[in-house]
């Protein structure tokens, strides 16, 4: 009889996941939002330039919930959250998995600077369900959980963090990297970071900032160095948005990947929602920061080699 | 791990010859590949991606000829042409200043390998070992050892019984040449258990 130890050795991270989920359920629900589950399958995936959906038939695994949730907010659902498993093609490493569970929230009159409260309340009260304090620690760093957490824009943290100026590492092509290398590591080391403003090419679906028009109004959470959560006022105007995803799709194309069909359902239905926030948190990833998990594996029950 | 994994046909540069082409996502430790004509191993990985931004491929990559390690970031797409590294059996036959000499088991055809080369693997070859030659394009560049060896102890302070002072590892010396430390208890002319990986002293042999 064989028996998998790497499995049975994982039992007390699985059962505080649950209990992590259990938390986070109890913490939309008593603020009013209706859990919601949308189709995993879905013909169209967002265009989007790097990320890739699995095919499932002629349709595919969505990569998000996200076109799906707001079609139910542009139908007048105005608090609504999920949690779900999504799937991206090619992702794996010590911080990634290929099959992985995200939550995600909207809500309805809202903008980007009410969902980093929200952040900022969710972590706290699911920290301290677990038996947390307001300080935790995660990969050797001492992280205080004490609101109000760390604000800093993308501008900031180049001119902070590095030699160069967003504007020049967007010309050379070397924003991701530098972001990879010099920035993350840096972020969220003694407290949890909002990094926000996000230049306009980097949110596909995200509204611009009404008073700079170079940047949208999109933010990640990080907590030691590990990128948690992206959210952002929603763009809701279906023209703009629909020669955004052209634009995504050509910069697909350039780069050799498949272009995605146009979500039309999803643009004709855009310009009826109203002024809105949405974020995606990773499920996973939270469980590593407060299990202080050094990789993803750790926290999940089977990972696709164990499969 | 195959998920993901993708080969790549690409018509080699000579004309009719067929290569297969590692993409960045392939990249995995161990995976050898050549960069700029010279065979590497990549030591560390990790796959990292921005929000929203593109897959990038980090990784440190040893020179399986010099010895040195490079950090590299690679992206999605990008393509490697795999080191294929050729090992044959031979046998360690004797040492002439750094030149060390060694005679294929099969053929019997006699190689020199530098003593920069060979790297810590000098510390553990004595003559007649059996070891793994790799080969880069017909050029000795290294031995693969097994993970064990034996060697005998030649120089090391006796233990002074009930000295509790002296509790800790001291120093002693090999039949190649090559210092450690080893447990008290361990004596002159004795056989021990070396991991070559680490260096270190593993087990006493009994003989």
């Amino acid at each position: 009889m064989a028996k998998s130890w790497s499995l049975a050795k994982r039992q007390k991270a699985l059962q505080q996941r649950a209990n992590i989920l259990q938390g986070v359920r109890h913490f939309f629900i008593e603020r009013d939002y209706l859990e919601v589950e949308t189709s995993h399958r879905i013909p169209t995936p967002a265009p989007e330039s790097h990320i890739d959906a699995t095919p499932s038939g002629a349709w595919f695994l969505h990569t998000s919930p996200e076109l799906c949730m707001k079609r139910m907010m542009a139908a007048g659902y105005g608090k609504i959250f999920q949690i779900c498993r999504c799937w991206r093609e090619r992702e794996r490493g010590n911080l990634h998995l290929p099959e992985f569970t995200l939550l995600e929230w909207y809500r309805a009159e809202a903008d980007y600077h009410l969902l980093m409260q929200d952040c900022e309340g969710l972590i706290q009260e699911v920290a301290s369900l677990i038996g947390l304090g307001e300080k935790i620690i995660y990969r050797g760093d001492e992280i205080d959980l004490s609101k109000p957490w760390e604000r800093i824009s993308v501008k900031e943290a180049f001119r902070y963090y590095t030699q160069t100026s967003v504007n020049e590492a967007l010309k050379g092509d070397t924003f991701d990297e530098i972001m990879v290398r010099d920035i993350e590591p840096k972020l969220g080391l003694k407290k949890p970071t909002f990094i926000y403003d996000y230049p306009s090419e980097r949110g596909a679906l995200a509204r611009l900032k009404p008073e700079d028009q170079t940047v949208a109004e999109r933010f990640e959470l990080y907590i030691g160095g590990l990128e948690l959560a992206n959210g952002f006022s929603e763009l809701v105007n279906s023209e703009e948005q629909r020669r955004r995803f052209h634009l995504e799709n050509e910069n697909r194309q350039s780069i050799g990947k498949s272009v995605y069909p146009m979500p039309d359902k999803f643009l004709n239905e855009l310009d009826n929602m109203p002024p809105s926030a949405g974020i995606a948190l990773g499920e996973d990833r939270l469980a590593m920061v407060l299990l202080n998990a050094e990789k993803i594996d750790e926290v999940v029950a089977f990972t696709p080699e164990e499969l | 791990m195959v998920q993901g994994r993708q080969a790549h046909l690409l018509e080699g540069e000579g004309g009719g010859e067929i290569t297969i082409m590692y993409t960045a996502s392939d990249l995995r430790k161990g995976l050898k590949v050549i960069i700029n004509d010279e065979p590497y191993i990549v030591t560390v990985f990790e796959f990292s991606k921005p929000g929203k931004g593109q897959a990038l491929y980090r990784t440190k990559l040893r020179n399986m000829m010099t010895g040195f390690t490079i950090d590299r970031t690679y992206r999605e797409g990008e393509m490697f042409e795999p080191a294929s590294l050729e090992e044959r059996a031979m046998q360690f036959l004797y040492k002439e200043g750094d030149h060390y000499h060694f005679m294929d088991n099969e053929t019997y055809e006699q190689i020199i390998i530098s003593e920069e080369s060979l790297g810590d693997a000098k510390n553990f070859l004595i003559e007649n070992f059996n070891v793994e030659v790799l080969l880069f394009r017909d050029r000795a560049i290294g031995v693969e050892l097994p993970n064990f060896v034996n060697l005998r102890v030649i120089k090391t302070e006796p233990w002074v019984r009930g000295d509790t002072s002296k509790a800790d590892f001291k120093p002693a010396t090999l039949e190649t040449g090559y210092e450690l430390r080893v447990p008290p208890f361990i004596e002159e002319g004795e056989l021990i258990t070396i991991d070559t990986r680490t260096g270190e002293f593993s087990k006493r042999v009994k003989e």
